[in-house]
């Protein structure tokens, strides 16, 4: 039955096509010598200089760089935690809130969010600027990150806590030394996330960013609002490297670890 | 005047329901089926039985339409079936997972077929109802699959595959997802359905008591190709090779060397040991290597040297599996081959009379033993 | 005492940085624009004590609700955004399906690759896969450069900035959120349930229809819930692709506070926002509910 039929393979080649073609093109015309966008006129890579001798890029991309690792580090553990809350907490007051509040913020449209969270901001005579940038990403990418984990927490067979507390492990030691090392990938990726949704996100730091600090995607946003730029078109290039080579790694890593996991198991039986 | 047995395959007058003829399967480089030829008679009960991956399954796919033979033609009724899509044939089958459609109520599993016959309303739901007595589902028309338990899905795969009234029906482990006990109960409720409907059933199994309680024949599977085909009776006590004595029951084989003698044939098996004798049919030269096949309910085990047989060996007990109704004797001989022997618990015994390390007499008679060329 | 710790540390959080700010974006919304800082008033005077409450509650009243449902731009933009969502995810669905199912027929060592290369997108900038469209839409695009040079059109086509452009946005953007439950769902399905209905008289399309369909019709959902809820309140999409023509609520939005400094209008727009997705949000999570429950 799994074959592979000319109907499968068109849909395949015509879906990933579309997909990938338009990131192509961008990749191809940021090496293009000239100033107009569509037109080729030759290979160069003067764009890329551009682009580094841009101080204001630049200092954009280290904003970002440090909001979303700060963002997606804090949201991991208060993710983390919500979710073992969400799994294991049992009953306590409030949890259909609670659990309200943690899926909430995944079907919320970006821009209510971030125009509440800058009302917030502004009540209470926060400065805007780093620090509210962080924090709105921790909440809204805490909630990823608890999602992620607790898909892992529920299929995670509760007796090895069992078994650590009758080993007699008090039930910090356990969820330490059992259950983290074993939702560790399911932690990890939910830092991915975490972090990505915070490079991302152009909509709520635009809200919640003041004058003092602006983040990559606003800066870019700016930009690209009057046209396509050969610079942008470097800088997405750079951006679509780091990703892919981020996600191909961490794939390769991953069926790696299987495979030997494999291997192992079929060794082990073999003595 | 008795019944006149039901043995279509003696009777040349017989015309079979499915022909294989040189039929032949390759997947790339391997090869699933070898080239067999096989009929099957209508109202048959037939077994394709082997172990995984012997080819058992390509026959039948091949039959319902799934696959298509490399080589050779596969004849329904006189008619080769090749060039008939699996949607267009008169076979049903049923599917080892069941395949019931999980969105679909029991009621609607059963009529998936008859509607897409195009039969009237009215049709569809008095033959459903028929169905649904036959298999004795009648409480459970509206639910859903999985709102019913194994047993009775079991049988909700059986009436959905005979609603349509096939010439052929095709079994895949039918019986291979239920617990023993309800294994063997439905047994005899299949071939209860199946004397009541007429069908032709060919049945799928890996499960050897299961073939041979249900089929009228048994084709033993090896590699691609089909060992023996005959009555369970015969395939039990007539192998026609090591290979199938040794998938059917309890064996054990011994290998030695033929000697012909009046009736049969004096096997030397070992030095020290006597010789064996074996009334038996097949020609082996002088000195020719041979196997003797003894079932152990067939073997006597005593204290004493048992003068009725004429084969007996001196051994000593290894072992013994009590299973209830009858024990097993595992006797090692001086030269350290095993034999095993088997008695029937009739009373109930507080005392063994042989036990482990007992020096026992093992013995059988010239025809129990079978003697096999490979 | 560890247990409260671990209740009340992501409790208070999501409490304080998602609920009441929630809360203030209700009241503004219920308050009248002013010309200060904050351009709103009432504010609430906590010196006044209880009679400063009370005047607070009372200067509250539904005026911008009222004012938006007078001015037709804010229903258009609200019919607008939903006419545009649905029949967006239309179109991812039509787009999306078959590469699902291709991807569950496909041999069993390609699927993850295939799996990696669906994701790998997602997590690339949305907003440069966005702006990617701009470069190929364009008047003096690659599409239109392409279409020229085959001769199928001598003028070249307006497809940037207008709803066709937002169309081809959203799809490509959320074709990924579709892809991924009807795979799930498509490659979970037993594939002798196919064999079974050609067994029983059904042809390959029919089987399609009566079999398939059926058994990814939660993935359907869930993938047409994951494109519909987003997208009506998209803003970039809209802002980039669509130009002045297209009317989306979310860019109304951001208008209104950005360019217009209207700050209760546009916590009424959230508002109301929010009630219109309420629905499919809530019939989503019923769906997954029962898929949940389906599977045990």
């Amino acid at each position: 039955m799994r074959r592979l039929t000319w109907f499968n393979v068109t849909s395949l080649t015509l879906g990933f096509a579309f997909l990938y073609l338009p990131m192509v093109l961008l990749i191809v015309y940021s090496f293009n010598e000239s100033k107009l966008v569509t037109v080729w006129a030759g290979f160069s890579t003067k764009w890329y200089g551009t682009l580094l001798r841009n101080e204001a890029f630049l200092d954009a991309a280290w904003v970002t760089v440090q909001v979303a690792f700060v963002s997606s580090s804090i949201a991991t553990v208060l993710g983390t935690m919500a979710a073992y809350v969400m799994v294991r907490g049992g009953r306590f007051l409030g949890r259909t809130l609670f659990s309200g509040m943690i899926y909430a913020p995944l079907v919320m449209p970006e821009v209510i969010t971030g125009l509440s969270l800058l009302l917030l901001f502004i009540g209470i005579g926060l400065d805007r600027g780093i620090l509210t940038i962080i924090l709105a990403h921790t909440t809204f990418s805490m909630c990823y990150v608890s999602v992620v984990v607790s898909s892992r927490l529920v299929s995670f067979d509760r007796s090895l806590e069992e078994a650590a507390l009758d080993l007699g492990c008090s039930p910090m030691q356990a969820f330490r030394l059992v259950t983290l090392p074993i939702i560790a990938p399911a932690v990890i990726s939910g830092w991915l996330l975490a972090f990505t949704l915070s490079l991302d996100d152009l909509v709520i730091a635009s809200f919640t960013a003041g004058p003092s600090a602006t983040t990559l995607p606003i800066k870019i946003w700016s930009s690209i609002r009057l046209g396509v730029s050969p610079e942008i078109n470097a800088l997405s290039t750079i951006l679509i490297a780091v990703v892919s080579v981020g996600v191909i790694t961490a794939s390769i890593i991953t069926k790696r670890s299987a495979l030997r996991q494999q291997a192992e198991e079929r060794a082990a039986e073999r003595l | 005047m008795g019944q006149t047995v039901f043995e279509p395959w003696n009777d040349p007058n017989e015309k079979p329901l499915i022909q294989f003829k040189g039929v032949t399967k390759r997947f790339g480089e391997f090869t699933a089926i070898d080239n067999q030829t096989l009929d099957i008679f209508p109202k048959e009960f037939f077994a394709l039985l082997g172990p995984s991956g012997c080819g058992k399954t390509t026959m039948m796919r091949m039959l319902a339409g799934f696959e298509t033979p490399t080589e050779g033609t596969i004849l329904l009724a006189g008619q080769n079936i090749a060039p008939i899509p699996p949607n267009k044939r008169a076979v049903n089958m049923m599917f080892q997972s069941y395949a019931l459609f999980p969105h679909l109520s029991v009621w609607d599993n059963i009529a998936f077929g008859l509607k897409r016959d195009g039969m009237s309303k009215q049709a569809i739901g008095d033959r459903v109802a028929e169905m649904l007595k036959l298999t004795r589902l009648e409480k459970f028309a509206r639910r859903k699959p999985h709102q019913i338990s194994g047993g009775q899905r079991q049988r909700v795969a059986l009436a959905r595959s005979l609603a349509k009234a096939p010439k052929l029906l095709l079994l895949d482990e039918p019986l291979g997802a239920l617990d023993a006990k309800l294994r063997q109960d439905t047994q005899f409720e299949l071939m209860d359905i199946q004397e009541k409907t007429g069908t032709t059933f060919v049945i799928v199994t890996h499960d050897q008591e299961e073939a041979m309680t249900v089929a009228s024949r048994v084709a033993v599977m090896d590699h691609g190709r089909i060992v023996q085909a005959d009555t369970p009776a015969r395939i039990y006590e007539n192998p026609n090779s090591v290979y199938v004595a040794d998938f059917i029951g309890d064996v054990t084989i011994i290998e030695g060397t033929a000697k012909r003698a009046a009736d049969g044939y004096d096997i030397t098996f070992a030095e020290g040991q006597p010789a064996l004798h074996a009334v038996s049919d097949v020609q082996l030269t002088q000195g020719q290597r041979c196997y003797l096949a003894i079932r152990p309910e067939k073997v006597s085990i005593t204290a004493q040297k048992p003068e009725d047989k004429r084969n007996a060996l001196k051994g000593k007990i290894l072992d013994i599996a009590y299973l209830g109704n009858l024990s097993t004797y595992h006797v090692e001989l001086p030269t350290g081959q095993i034999i095993k022997a088997q008695t029937a618990n009739t009373r109930r015994l507080s005392r063994r009379a042989l036990t482990w390390g007992d020096e026992v007499w093992l013995g059988w008679t010239d025809t129990a033993a079978v003697l096999l060329e490979h | 005492m560890r247990r409260a710790v671990l209740i009340l540390t992501p409790y208070l959080w999501l409490l304080a940085l998602f609920l009441v700010p929630f809360i203030i974006v209700l009241k503004i919304s219920l308050s009248d624009t002013a010309l200060a800082i904050p351009p709103y008033t009432p504010t609430l005077d906590f010196a006044a004590g209880w009679q400063g409450f009370k005047d607070f509650l009372g200067a509250l009243d539904l005026e911008n609700f009222t004012f938006l449902s007078t001015d037709d731009l804010y229903w258009k933009a609200y019919l607008s955004s939903v006419r545009i969502a649905l029949i967006a995810t239309m179109l991812t669905l039509l787009v999306g399906y078959p590469i699902a199912y291709g991807m569950a027929r496909a041999p069993e060592h390609w699927r993850a690759t295939l799996m990696l290369l669906v994701i790998l997108p997602f997590w690339t900038s949305f907003l440069i896969r966005v702006y990617s469209w701009m470069g190929i839409l364009s008047g003096e695009g690659y599409l239109n450069q392409f279409l020229l040079w085959t001769g199928l059109i001598s003028e070249p086509l307006t497809i940037l900035n207008t709803p066709v452009a937002v169309y081809i946005g959203i799809v490509y953007t959320y074709l990924p959120f579709m892809i991924l439950p009807i795979y799930a769902a498509l490659e979970r399905m037993d594939g002798s349930l196919l064999e079974a209905a050609e067994d029983l008289g059904c042809s390959r399309v029919t089987a399609f229809w009566l079999i398939t369909i059926p058994l990814s019709k939660n993935g359907i959902i869930a993938g047409c819930f994951l494109v519909f809820i987003p997208t009506i309140g998209e803003f970039v999409i809209p802002s980039l692709l669509g130009g002045s023509q297209t009317l989306m609520i979310g860019k109304v939005l951001w208008e209104e506070f950005f360019n217009n400094r209207d700050w209760p209008v546009a916590s009424a727009v959230a508002v109301i926002l929010l009630l219109i997705l309420i629905i499919p949000i809530i019939l989503f999570q019923r769906n997954e509910q029962k898929q949940r429950e389906a599977d045990g």
